[in-house]
Parts: C-alpha cells; structure tokens; sequence
C-alpha cells in the first residue's frame, strides 16, 4: 500500500493536450450539433494519456484490502470468496451484448439462465416463486414488503400497515417499511438474544389488526438460531400477518434448514452474501425477493428490466459449481468456522451470550475493561496485522459490540493465525494500550477526522479547490 | 474436500473438539428438528470449471448477436479496453463498504472523483456515490422533493418521460402516498403552461422532466426552474449522462435535482443490469440526500484523506428517519464510470456525442428518403428519434430481427432509433436498405 | 455531570425551554450535548413555522449519531440560532447559552408538564443507569 506515492487526484495528473481515448472518423458529413442545444460552460473533466490513468487506478486499488488480500471477518456481510471463474462467465459477450429490450426469441440462453437461478433458490429456500428486479438487499427488503402491502391492500385489509421487528435488527429493516409506508413496532430480545415471546405476544394481542409483517432474520443478528420460530410464525399467520425473513443471514442455513420450513412467507436473498458475487466496495449485488405459491401475483415493478443480470450470472456459475452436493456444505462448515474462533476467544473477549452459534457471533469488546481500549481500538490495530476489521458497534444490544463471521473458505490455518493476532491485541492493551489506542500504524493513513468531513463537507474537487482560495 | 473448502478430515477433528460437538450436525442441535432440511436440494450435480463453461458456452450461442439501434434508456456504446481489466483488480472487486477509511483509501478516492466528475457533467454542486441505475433514481429524487417539502405529496411527471421509469416512480409513489400528475404531451414535449398551470393549484413538491425525452427530443426548459421556485417546488431532470457532455446542463436549466442513469458512459448493456444512477443536488439539499457520499478530509498524520461522510442521514443510524433505505451505492459501477471519463475527458465524450448525433442524423434523413417514413415529430432530437412507418411495421421489425438487426423499439406507431458511435456508415446503409424494401 | 440550571423546564427528550414573556426560547440540554458527542449540524425549522408540543421541528447530527428535536411547547417560531449554522459546534460550548430556536408561545400551560430542574437531574441520573 502506497498512499503517500500515489495520492493524487486524477484532476492533479491531468494536462490540457493529452488524451485516452480514440474513437473512429466522421463518415457521416455535416452534422453540426445546433449550439442552441449546448452547454456553455465546458465540464472540467482531467485530460490524461491511457498509461496515466491505468498507473493512476493501479496504484489506488493497492490502497484497497479485498477478500483476495486476506481475512475479511466482517460479521453481517459473509465476505466470502468470489470465484475467478465467475468473473469470466459473466463477461461472455454472448451475453453482455444484450440489449434489454431485445424480442424473446433472441435471448433465449439469458431467459434460460434466470429460470434456472429462480428453480435453484426456491429448491434452496422452499418458496415457490422469485424476482429478479430487486438491485441489491435493501432494495429486496423494499421490494418484500411492497408485496406484503400489496397483498394486504389487494384484500381490502387497509389497516395492516405495522410491521414488527427485533430490536436486534438490522437499521435498514425499519428504513425500508418507512419508504414503504410502514410502520415499525419493536419487539423485545430476551436475555438470551432470541425473540421475547412474551412480549410478542403482547404486541400481536394489542395491534393484531394492524399488522402486516414481521420482520427477521433467523439466524438473527447476534448470529443465534431464532429456536421458537415456528411458535412465532404462528402467532403472526393467526392475526393475518405474513413473516418476511431478512436474507442477509441466509449463508448458515444451506444444507440446514430453509426459511420456506420455517414458516416464512416472502424472502429476499442477498446474492452477493450468500452466493459469491462479489461486493465490488459496495455494489453491485442483487436482492432477488422469493415468495410462498400466490404471492407471486403481487410483486411491485420496482426496475425496468430483471434486475442485475450479469451478478446473477455470477451466482449461476457458484450453484452450478457447488451442485446440490457441495452446497449442503456451505452451512456447516461457516457455522464451524464461527464457533471455533469463539470458542477460541472466549476466556479474552467478552461473549455476552454463551452457547453455540452459527455463521457468526458478537463479542461486547474486551473482556478486561480496565485498560480503556475500545472495540474501535481493537478494530484499527486488526488492520496493522493485516486483517480487515469485523463490524463494529452493531448490532445496538450492548455498547461495545465485535461482530465476527468467517465464511466457510477460510482454512484453521487462516483463523489460527487470527485467533492468535486477536489474543496479541488483549495482551498489548495491558501491557501496551496507547499502541492500541493509536493505531493503526502500518496502514497507508491514519486515523481521519470524520468531525471535520462532516461539519465541513468537501465531496467535490471542484469544492475543494475552491476551499483552498 | 472441495476447491472452496480448505477444511481437512484433520481440520474438522480438531475445530470440532474445540467447539465441543460430535460432528458437523449436533451443531445445530437447537433447530427443532422437524424444520430441518433433511433430503437433497433438486440441483444438478456439482460440475468442473470445464462443465460450467460449457453449460454458458451452450447458453450463449442461443442468444442471439444483433447489430442494436435499440435505446429507451440503455445504449450501445462503446467500452474501452483499459475499463474492464481496471475493474478486475480483486482489491477493488472484493471489498466492500468503505467503513475501515485506513484500508479503503483506493475505493473512497475514486468515489470521492466519481462525484466531482458527475458534479462537473450535470452542472451541479453535489453527488452522492451513485445509486442502482436511473429509474431509482428518479423514484429517490421523487420521495426526496416530498420530503424537503412543507406538508406536500404530489409531483408533476412530464408525459413525455420514459414508461419504464415512470412504472417504477408510480410503484414508489403508491406505497409512500405520493400523488403523480402527468402532464400532457403537446406535439412531442412539455409545455411550460401546463407546469404553471399544474403548480398553480398547490401542494406540489415537485416537477420531473427528461431530456432528451423518451422521444430522443430536446427540450427548451426555459422558464421551468423559475415556475417552480415560485411555488417552492424542486425542479427535477432526469437526463442521459453522455448527453450531458454537449447538452445545456440541468445546472444551466435551473434544476435542483439531476438524476440519470450512467449506463452511456462505457458500460456494457448486459440485459439490463448493472447499470448505475447518478445523483445530483444543489448545495442546499446536500442533507436531504439519499445515499453515501465521501468527503475529503485529513488523517491523523496531517495527509489528505478521504472518507464516508454526512452519514447521520443514512438507514444504520437514522433508521426509519432515514432519508432513503438505500445502503450500497452501486461503487464498482462507479468506478467504472469514472475511468470511463478519465480516458474519455471532455474532447473524448464531445467527440463520441458528435458521432451518435451524426449518425442518428444521417439515418434518419436516408429513412426519410425512402418514402416509408415520417418524423413523428418536427423537433430537434439528439441521437434518438421516433419515426412512424406506413407499412406493416412488426413485420419490418421481424424481418431485421432476422438479419440480425436489433430495429430499434416498437413504438406504437413506428419505431425509436438511437444510434451511437459503435454504428459504422455501412452498417446504417445496409439498416436502410432493409427498411426501404 | 452535566449542567443542569434553576429556573428553566425541561423535557423527558432533552430539551429546554428558558421563557421570557410569552417567548420560550428552546435548546439541548448540556446531558444531550455530551451524549451525542461532537455537534456537526443543526437542522432547523424556519420562521414563522409552526411547532407542536411533543412534535419534531428538526434535528441534531452528531458524526455518528442523530437525534430529533422536539418542541417542549407549541407556538410560531420567531427566530432561529443562525449562529449555529456555521458553527454548530457552539452547542458543544454552550448548550444553555447557544439555543436552536425562540417560539411564540400559543399555550403557555403546557409549560406544566415539563420538569424542573430537580426533576430533570434526577430524571438524568436515572437514564445514566
């Protein structure tokens, strides 16, 4: 990593004169553009020559940490490996040429693909039915819950507009029932992490009516089977709600146990959690929402096309790869891996809720707490290691919370060497804590200012020149 | 055990004995056990790198290869050679959200360019790190305007707007109770009486225009961004990002949100996805913004660094206050988009532009020539435009379709052209011979 | 500890209400202040909007955290802190001395269901625990 090299701005290494690209002559004649039409001010894009640029982005990338880097234990995100081969598939031209509004009878491999991803996730989920449209998982959230609405409206039940959630649950679940007109109620944990029962059922006695959903995801963010599920879909099928199941926690269950078992009605699944499209710093993923047989009618048209093709290109080749055999496999080991490096930590870091676990589980920071090194602390001083960070202060049950999920293609090798490095760091924050405070040290820079990003937000060059005059 | 399962025999043994279960099953022995999966997923076996090859390979050659004059808001330009292999780099392929800023310099700092250069190709002060695609968008930019308003929830559409991204706004609208008016087409555009006319009777938050619009019409938005100020409306345009390298900007119409998709910026049509939307605003609404946006500032070594910001409007921590629910950007689409501009530069873009502008004008004259074809409408158009034919027009379509044409979109009475720089002079001429017979 | 002063009500949300006259002049409590840590924006109503006892009329961004406002007392806003939109970290300084906004109070007997400062600290010491 190289930041102190590389730093610049693509803007810092244009010049006037040079340029990237070349395009064919004019064989066309005159065709002015009318100057009517045209903008007056020029954009002040960089000029640069191919090399600069290919440097330029090079030289970023390095600044970067990826799963093909190392260890990405990031708890939520399953930051599992995204097959080369994939990659390859989905850049097929006999597929990436395809114009979206091309006449059926000329995409017929496209179609075939997207009916033999929707066979696979209903043979992996139990439902009956999926759509594509959805571009990523929150947008699969929205999607789910429009269809729950849809459903409700289409039977004249207008006054099913609550949707309950844990108060474990992930922040994007009662932003989504928000956009979608909903409301949220929360519902309890226990102190054993799981659904307060109890206090669900007060819920239901009390809004019953007005319920349109409950929302969760099972294993649940603290990464502990929800046991009593069945008991809970029927409390919300008996007062006329659906139970929509959050996929984002999907990776566990293959080979285990299938949400359309469960008890649940409506799903979506993040593809690029669970089935190895890569997350590419943040998108593209796809969030392809499946359904029990007859709600398939009330899918909302939330894009134009089916959704992100070449990601669920991706996930086609992953399931071909793995087949029905391997795939059984995927759970199991995710879930060995996790209960093996908290098994292994448990005596240093603090685990509030003992028992087994499965694809992760949460830590509520350092054990010894005298020492005033934090679980932002620990996180940074990961990164001197050469680890990405888990995910931190999330989920909101205790203060200092260290979410950890190792996905099932890591080797013990790999998490011996971790567990090894996160023993390392209790022991410096006695023996040494202002190392840890301070780190990290060896990344390509420090620890920024966020205070001064956001009270004085720069998000452009064009502002940031401006600043400095 | 399997190419992705690093686990030994060994392995399992002794991680088994640290956890405390017998096998891999006593590990879930809190399921109840009539909810567990017991029998085999009705998948097709597990097959070698060589047999998913083949199974695409066998899939591809059933698609169909055709020489596209198709748009309607996805087009068929070209990609340079240094994007994709750029975009390969497995440091910025398997990463994910910019969280840790210490190891994710590479991503935050083409985010951080990404924004400048939308800013400087919309006009506008502000970009978020970019969205889904452009019919998101515009839903987002939608809800945003009810949400800046006082007590407001209808906007204005104009009808000459892509159907596809007006599905997409209605399905918005109707769960987050947002009322749509659609204004009326008047000879292939927006009239500007409508609008006042519209805004007039109140509670509008704010009017959504296209350009060029569905029609591939460029529209004259003089006195739009004005009509609506006066009403405390936002005036929203939802453009072709290519277009903008030449076009009046929505900066230099007025507008206070610019959305699109980027998609014309190099990236591959891929049936649809993945695209990405751009997103713009004046510095007024920088808060009022849906989704990521980084900002420059320093570390604790004094070096420029760059990093996630602003993030108290986003769903983690406002939740169902948030402004949006949107969590990831559509980042490697972004960067696809900022090399794409990086190589490209203004003269690139203007230049590619003069071509897609050339050649749709040329087709257009020679299919005019043939007597078979008339402008749907007598306004100026960009590289896109609606021609009605007098014959049997499915049956035109079918006949390219079997030469390998993609003839544009079927449009009620005719078809939609758009021609960008990939269509060679001969290619156009052989599309025209085809339509005159 | 954080500062609590005689004489001004308060609200189970952490706002103050210091009155002069008919004019509730309306803040974050020094308790909020701290608990959200560095103030990086104030989002604020403006004047001549109407504000509800117990409603939202804008919010407070910290970099990690945000936290509605809301009015203790309904009436018209007269005036905003325009101070804090360039340095919304005065709220940090001063919470008391830098208030968000003064309303024109339409009911001053809701005043009465606020707290005072005893009530409020000791509201506050509970909420710590």
């Amino acid at each position: 990593m190289n930041n102190r090299l590389y730093g610049n701005l693509i803007f810092e290494l244009s010049k006037e004169g040079r340029k990237g690209y070349s395009l064919p002559r004019n064989y066309f004649g005159d065709y002015e553009i009318p100057s009517s039409m045209c903008r007056a001010k020029e954009a002040a894009l960089p000029a640069c020559d191919e090399l600069t640029v290919v440097r330029h982005y090079t030289n970023l990338s390095t600044n970067n940490f990826g799963v093909d880097t190392g260890f990405y234990p990031l708890g939520s995100c399953t930051m599992k490996y995204n097959p080369k081969l994939n990659e390859e598939m989905a850049a097929m031209p006999q597929f990436q040429n395809l114009h979206p509004l091309q006449p059926e009878e000329t995409v017929m491999g496209a179609k075939a693909l997207v009916l033999f991803l929707e066979k696979a996730l209903c043979a992996l989920t139990g439902l009956a039915h999926f759509t594509f449209k959805p571009y990523a998982g929150a947008h699969g959230e929205l999607t789910g819950l429009m269809t729950i609405d849809n459903y409700h409206r289409s039977r004249g039940d207008m006054a099913r507009k609550k949707v309950i959630v844990p108060d474990s649950a992930h922040g994007t679940n009662p932003a989504s029932a928000a956009v979608c007109g909903l409301e949220i109620l929360e519902v309890k944990s226990t102190a054993d992490g799981l659904v307060d029962l109890e206090d669900l059922e007060r819920l239901v006695a009390q809004e019953g009516p007005n319920i349109a959903a409950m929302m969760m995801t099972n294993p649940n963010t603290l990464g502990l089977f929800e046991t009593s599920i069945p008991e809970i879909a029927k409390l919300i099928h008996d007062c006329g709600g659906l139970m929509y199941y959050d996929g984002a926690n999907l990776n566990p269950m293959l080979g285990v146990c299938r949400p359309g078992d469960m008890g649940f009605d409506v799903m979506h699944i993040n593809l690029h959690k669970t089935f190895s499209t890569p997350h590419g710093g943040g998108g593209p993923g796809a969030g392809p929402v499946g359904v029990r047989e007859g709600l398939q009618d009330f899918f909302p048209n939330v894009s134009p096309y089916q959704g992100n093709f070449a990601v669920m290109m991706r996930a086609c080749a992953y399931i071909l790869s793995l087949g029905g055999e391997q795939i059984k496999n995927v759970g199991p080991l995710a879930t060995l891996n996790a209960n093996y490096i908290k098994e292994s930590l448990k005596d240093v870091y603090e685990l509030p809720i003992d028992g087994l676990c499965c694809h992760e589980f949460v830590f509520d920071g350092l054990k010894d707490k005298s020492t005033g090194v934090t679980t932002m602390d620990v996180a940074k001083r990961l990164l001197d290691y050469g680890y990405h960070a888990p995910t931190i202060y999330f989920p909101l049950l205790f203060h200092e919370s260290l979410m950890i999920e190792p996905t099932e293609n890591e080797s013990k090798e790999t998490l011996d060497a971790f567990i090894a490095v996160m023993r390392q760091i209790a022991e410096e924050a006695k023996t040494n804590p202002d190392e840890v405070k301070s780190a990290p040290h060896n990344t390509p820079i420090g620890r920024v200012d966020d205070v001064l990003a956001a009270k004085h937000p720069i998000v452009t060059y064009q502002q940031m020149l401006n600043d400095q005059d | 055990m399997y190419k992705y399962f690093p686990h030994t025999e060994d392995d399992l043994q002794a991680m088994m004995e640290k956890v405390g279960v017998k096998n891999l099953d006593e590990l879930y022995a809190q399921i109840p056990e009539h909810i567990r999966f017991k029998g085999d997923y009705e998948l097709p076996r597990a097959a070698s790198e060589l047999e998913v090859r083949q199974v695409f390979e066998e899939l591809g050659n059933k698609n169909k290869q055709l020489t596209c004059y198709a748009g309607m808001g996805v087009y068929d330009h070209y990609t340079p050679s240094v994007i994709p292999n750029l975009l390969q780099r497995s440091e910025f392929l398997t990463s994910y959200t910019p969280y840790q800023a210490e190891i994710s310099q590479g991503t935050l700092h083409y985010i951080f360019e990404y924004q400048s250069m939308m800013t400087q190709l919309t006009g506008m002060d502000i970009s978020n790190a970019s969205m889904y695609d452009g019919t998101t968008a515009c839903a987002e930019a939608m809800m945003m305007a009810v949400a800046a308003g006082k007590k407001v929830n209808k906007v204005l559409v104009t009808g000459c707007m892509n159907p596809l991204t007006y599905e997409v706004l209605k399905t918005y609208a109707l769960h987050r109770n947002i009322e749509i008016e659609v204004l009326p087409i008047r000879d292939g555009i927006t009239s500007l009486d409508d609008v006042k006319a519209a805004l007039a009777q109140g509670g509008v938050a704010g009017v959504i225009v296209q350009q060029p619009n569905v029609y591939g019409i460029v529209e004259d938005f003089t006195g739009f961004a004005e009509a609506c100020h006066e009403q405390k409306a936002l005036f929203i345009m939802d453009s072709v990002a290519a277009d903008l390298a030449v076009l009046k900007t929505p900066g230099e119409w007025g507008a206070d949100i610019a959305v699109g998709d980027g998609q014309s910026l190099g990236i591959p049509m891929q049936f649809g996805g993945p695209y990405v939307g751009y997103m713009c605003c004046t510095e007024k609404l920088i808060r009022k913004m849906p989704g990521r946006i980084v900002g420059m500032t320093q570390d604790n070594r004094g070096q420029r660094a760059f990093v996630l910001t602003l993030q108290a409007r986003e769903q983690h921590i406002r939740r169902q206050k948030a402004t949006s629910n949107i969590c990831s950007n559509q980042s490697l689409m972004a960067l696809w988009v900022t090399v794409y501009l990086s190589l490209m530069g203004k003269e690139g873009l203007k230049e590619a532009a003069q071509l897609s502008y050339a050649g749709a004008h040329y087709l257009c004259d020679e299919l005019l020539k043939t007597g078979h074809f008339t402008l749907a409408f007598d306004k100026p158009f960009f590289n896109e435009f609606y021609v009605k034919y007098d014959g049997d027009a499915n049956a035109l379509y079918n006949r390219m379709i079997d030469v390998g044409i993609m003839g544009g979109v079927r449009l009620e009475e005719g078809f939609l052209f758009a021609v960008t720089e990939k269509r060679t002079k001969k290619e156009i001429d052989n599309l025209v011979k085809i339509a005159a017979l | 500890m954080a500062k609590v002063i005689e004489g001004l009500y308060y609200s189970e949300s952490h706002e103050y209400v210091k009155v002069e006259g008919n004019i509730g002049i309306i803040g974050i409590t020094d308790y909020a202040q701290k608990a959200l840590g560095n103030v990086v924006y104030v989002d604020m109503p403006e004047v001549d909007d109407e504000v509800e006892a117990g409603a939202e009329f804008g919010a407070v961004e910290s970099v990690k955290a945000a936290s509605d406002l809301n009015s203790p007392v309904s009436g018209t806003v007269v005036e905003v802190n325009e101070a804090l939109e360039d340095a919304p970290e005065l709220i940090n300084q001063d919470a008391y001395e830098n208030w968000i906004i003064k309303v024109e109070m339409s009911d001053e007997s809701e005043l009465e269901n606020l707290m005072d400062a005893a009530a409020y600290e000791a509201f506050c010491e509970k909420e710590a625990h």
